[in-house]
């Protein structure tokens, strides 16, 4: 059935930021992720996390899926923050010291700092997959992609790989699914046992996950052989992406956002 | 060995945003040495009910009495094996679950992992491949090797090979010819009749389920909504027509018949059946003919 | 009438195999346009073959094919795809595109169709197939019929003269099945296509003008189907089903009534039995 995966999934919706152009979603996204960074005392935070949950908001998606993003990715955040609380140079009042380990005022205010920085990485990034379904996702891959046409890279042919490759994982996600389900049948145990066990028991899986691939990969070639497909050259364009006035105004609005961040940092 | 559901409910992904509802309130059992036909239009729970038969799935809640082994939402996952093995599945496309060198040893599989000795699993391989109409020549060649119809009747044989006691069948038939379907459905019957086996068929075809079935089960949008013999779900080809199933073809034109003013005391479902009901309204003149060609 | 597919001497043979054996033997048969013609046989006696030999899928090792006037040679081997569109088995298998439209417009982007030309098409075609509320659908999400039909749209948004099926409808449920092929006849009915189909199905074949028999990689027959239906019980080892009205007739015969020997379709199979019965 379908993964409990929430990062890279798309949420259908028909918001603002839905219809925006993913080559700008895409593009602000980095650009949000390189601001964050000038960001250094409490009021830039405050301005970057109202201005996160406002964009959440306009999307209309439901605030669980970006707790669940936040969720797998936890103990990693716990660990990097109690490190930089544990570690860091010390300033300000210090709270406790045993070695080389520091307790400061300035440790746990740039271990908050720093908890805040991923907690905002991730909402955006997963505003970012939730609104954009992945074939426009690699729409806007493929436009940043052409000016590498220059140097003869095959944009086109890497284009068309991305979204075929897009299109079938969810085809393989219920073929293994189903693949796996025979084989338990007949008395596998995935996921138990010691790792010797564990690598015995994927070979019945991967082989024939390998040939009902290598067969599907076959029909999909004819099919688009006796479909006309000569590779990328004189192919003409279906999906074409636009830039709205919306679009204009959100850049807009992250220079101003900016503007406001380098006003009011420390 | 009888499989009892009671108040079975399954969700997919229960307390996530992608939380669906697959069974509701599920109450039924197939009877030990029934021929249980499973069906339903696409969609309506026919496959998630199938993996319960092997604890392929547990319930969210209620719980599935397979033999003597009771299923429980907390049923741990550790020793299903032993159930497992009195309940073979064959999954539509079963010969994409091959996966060994030779056929001897893909069908061996099976036994092996319920802990068979090497040598009484091959010894056993070889035994179901006849079993299944496929000659012993065939045992060291590799099953990529043979065609579709033949991968099909090796992937049988290994699920035949745990030697289980319950049969299920989901779209055995599905991709063969017609030819190829025919000997398949009759080599279930034979193999029931030979290893008394229950058996679970799961399919869209009526006229299977009227050649074989003793026992049906119809499911929709995630209930069962009708069990019984299948002159019982036949009868009534409206209520059979809102639910998306069709007839066999027998009643289909049986129907037809009805409509010109014929008239039958017990609803047939297959041509012998139709046969001998129409043979006591005919005129004598037609019958006891010296040759007719056939 | 014109003919628009020639097959002349058609021979072939998979690069694996051995040089005395040939999957296709001495293949000839002609195909007017706008016919319906069904190319019935077991599984594995080389109708497949046949047909990827038409568009040059697969390349024979002697004979000759003309399509609409136009002799299959590398020179004109994409002229010739253009003209035919085919439907494959397996639904999954041929959906290139990552949503219903984008699949649908697929063939119209390699033959450099102009983007306005490529809507208005994509738009028409989803239409015709009942399919224009899933355009923005993604594949997984279809059932193997709505894929089929999507299948369909293709073919009807990149206009080919000839139809080819090649068991579009053997990995569908009884609902896809009738789906697809009311969709088919739809198409036929629409425009003067040539539809040629390879199937196991009765009722396909039953909507054919011609069938023919293929039998281990020899054509052995053809006719229409009520002179092929007439052979009963041994249409099975041609690789279709018998009719249900042959089925019976079987039955009736087993329990010595005389049957008529003629082909019967199910309403004459009904008639004959009511006379019958009115004669008592």
């Amino acid at each position: 059935m379908m993964s409990k995966m929430i990062f890279g999934r798309y949420i259908p919706g028909n918001s603002l930021i839905h219809h925006m152009d993913p080559r700008a979603k895409l593009l602000l996204s980095f650009y949000f992720i390189g601001i964050i960074f000038i960001a250094n005392n409490w009021p830039t935070y405050v301005l970057l996390f109202a201005f996160t949950l406002l964009a959440i908001k306009l999307s209309g998606v439901k605030w669980s899926f970006f707790i669940n993003g936040v969720k797998p990715l936890i103990w990693l955040i716990l660990f990097t923050v109690v490190l930089q609380i544990l570690f860091s140079a010390s300033g300000g009042q210090v709270y406790f010291q045993w070695g080389i380990i520091t307790i400061s005022q300035f440790g746990l205010v740039n271990g908050v700092y720093i908890f805040c920085r991923f907690v905002l990485i991730i909402f955006m990034s997963t505003l970012l997959t939730l609104t954009t379904p992945p074939l426009e996702l690699s729409d806007a891959i493929e436009y940043l992609l052409m000016p590498l046409k220059v140097v003869h890279f095959p944009v086109y042919e890497v284009a068309l790989m991305l979204s075929i490759a897009l299109r079938f994982v969810p085809t393989l996600m219920d073929e293994t699914e189903k693949i796996m389900n025979a084989q338990r049948a007949r008395g596998v145990d995935f996921g138990e046992g010691n790792i010797f066990q564990q690598m015995r028991a994927i070979v019945p899986l991967l082989i024939p996950l390998f040939v009902s691939s290598f067969n599907r990969a076959e029909d999909l070639a004819t099919a688009m052989e006796a479909r006309g497909y000569q590779g990328g050259e004189g192919r003409s364009k279906y999906r074409i992406l636009k830039w709205h006035g919306r679009d204009t105004w959100a850049t807009v609005t992250f220079a101003v956002l900016t503007v406001a961040l380098v006003y009011l940092r420390a | 060995m009888a499989i009892t559901f009671k108040q079975v409910e399954f969700t997919y992904q229960p307390g996530t945003p992608f939380e669906t509802k697959a069974l509701t309130d599920i109450n039924v059992t197939i009877p030990d040495g029934s021929y249980t036909a499973l069906i339903g239009h696409t969609g309506s729970g026919k496959s998630t009910l199938l993996q319960h038969l092997d604890a392929l799935l547990k319930p969210t809640s209620g719980t599935v009495t397979i033999g003597d082994r009771v299923i429980t939402p907390t049923t741990s996952n550790k020793d299903l094996k032993r159930l497992r093995q009195h309940v073979g599945i064959v999954f539509q496309f079963p010969e994409s679950q091959l996966f060994e060198e030779t056929v001897a040893k893909d069908i061996a599989f099976g036994p092996q992992n319920f802990g068979a000795s090497e040598a009484d699993a091959l010894k056993l391989a070889a035994k179901m491949l006849t079993l299944v109409g496929l000659d012993a020549d065939l045992l060291q060649r590799s099953p990529f090797d043979l065609s579709g119809g033949q991968m099909r009747r090796v992937a049988i044989a290994g699920v035949l090979a745990m030697q289980p006691k319950v049969l299920v069948l989901d779209e055995p038939t599905a991709g063969l010819d017609p030819q190829g379907r025919l000997e398949m459905m009759d080599m279930f019957a034979r193999l029931r009749h030979e290893q008394q086996l229950t058996i679970v068929l799961v399919t869209h075809q009526m006229d299977d389920v009227a050649n074989y079935a003793n026992n049906v089960i119809v499911m929709d949008h995630g209930r069962v909504v009708k069990t019984g013999t299948p002159q019982a779900i036949f009868k009534d080809p409206q209520w059979l027509a809102e639910h998306h199933l069709g007839l066999p073809k027998t009643t289909a034109f049986a129907q037809q018949l009805i409509a010109r003013g014929m008239t039958f005391d017990e609803m047939p479902l297959t041509e012998d059946q139709l046969a001998a009901a129409l043979v006591k309204q005919l005129p004598t003149s037609v019958l006891g003919g010296g040759d007719h060609d056939e | 009438m014109s003919q628009i597919i020639d097959v002349e001497h058609l021979n072939y043979r998979y690069p694996q195999q051995a040089a005395d054996q040939l999957t296709l033997t001495d293949i000839s048969f002609t195909v007017a346009a706008g016919e319906w013609v069904a190319i019935v046989g077991h599984n594995g006696s080389g109708k497949s073959t046949l047909a990827k030999n038409l568009n040059g899928l697969l390349a024979p090792v002697s004979g000759k094919i003309t399509i609409d006037g136009q002799v299959l040679s590398e020179q004109t081997v994409w002229d010739i795809r253009r003209k035919i569109g085919m439907v494959f088995q397996n639904p999954d298998n041929q959906f290139v595109g990552a949503t219903v439209e984008d699949d649908v417009a697929f063939s119209l982007e390699n033959q450099g169709i102009p983007r306005d030309e490529m809507l208005s098409r994509v738009a028409e075609a989803l239409a015709q197939v009942d399919m224009q509320d899933f355009a923005t659908r993604e594949p997984a999400r279809l059932s193997g019929g709505q894929k089929q039909r999507v299948a369909l749209a293709g073919m009807i948004a990149a206009r080919p003269q000839i139809l080819i099926l090649d068991e579009a409808t053997s990995m569908l449920d009884p609902e896809g099945r009738a789906e697809v092929l009311q969709t088919i006849q739809q198409m036929k009915a629409d425009s003067d296509l040539t539809v040629l189909s390879i199937t196991h199905d009765i009722d396909e074949a039953a909507n054919a003008n011609r069938v023919l028999v293929v039998n281990d990689g020899h054509l052995v027959e053809e006719g229409t189907p009520a002179e092929i239906f007439q052979h009963g019980p041994a249409l099975i080892k041609m690789g279709l089903d018998m009719p249900y009205p042959e089925r019976l007739k079987a039955a009736l015969a087993r329990l010595g009534v005389q049957v008529p020997a003629t082909y019967l379709t199910e309403k004459g199979m009904a008639d004959w039995l009511w006379q019958l019965r009115s004669n008592k």
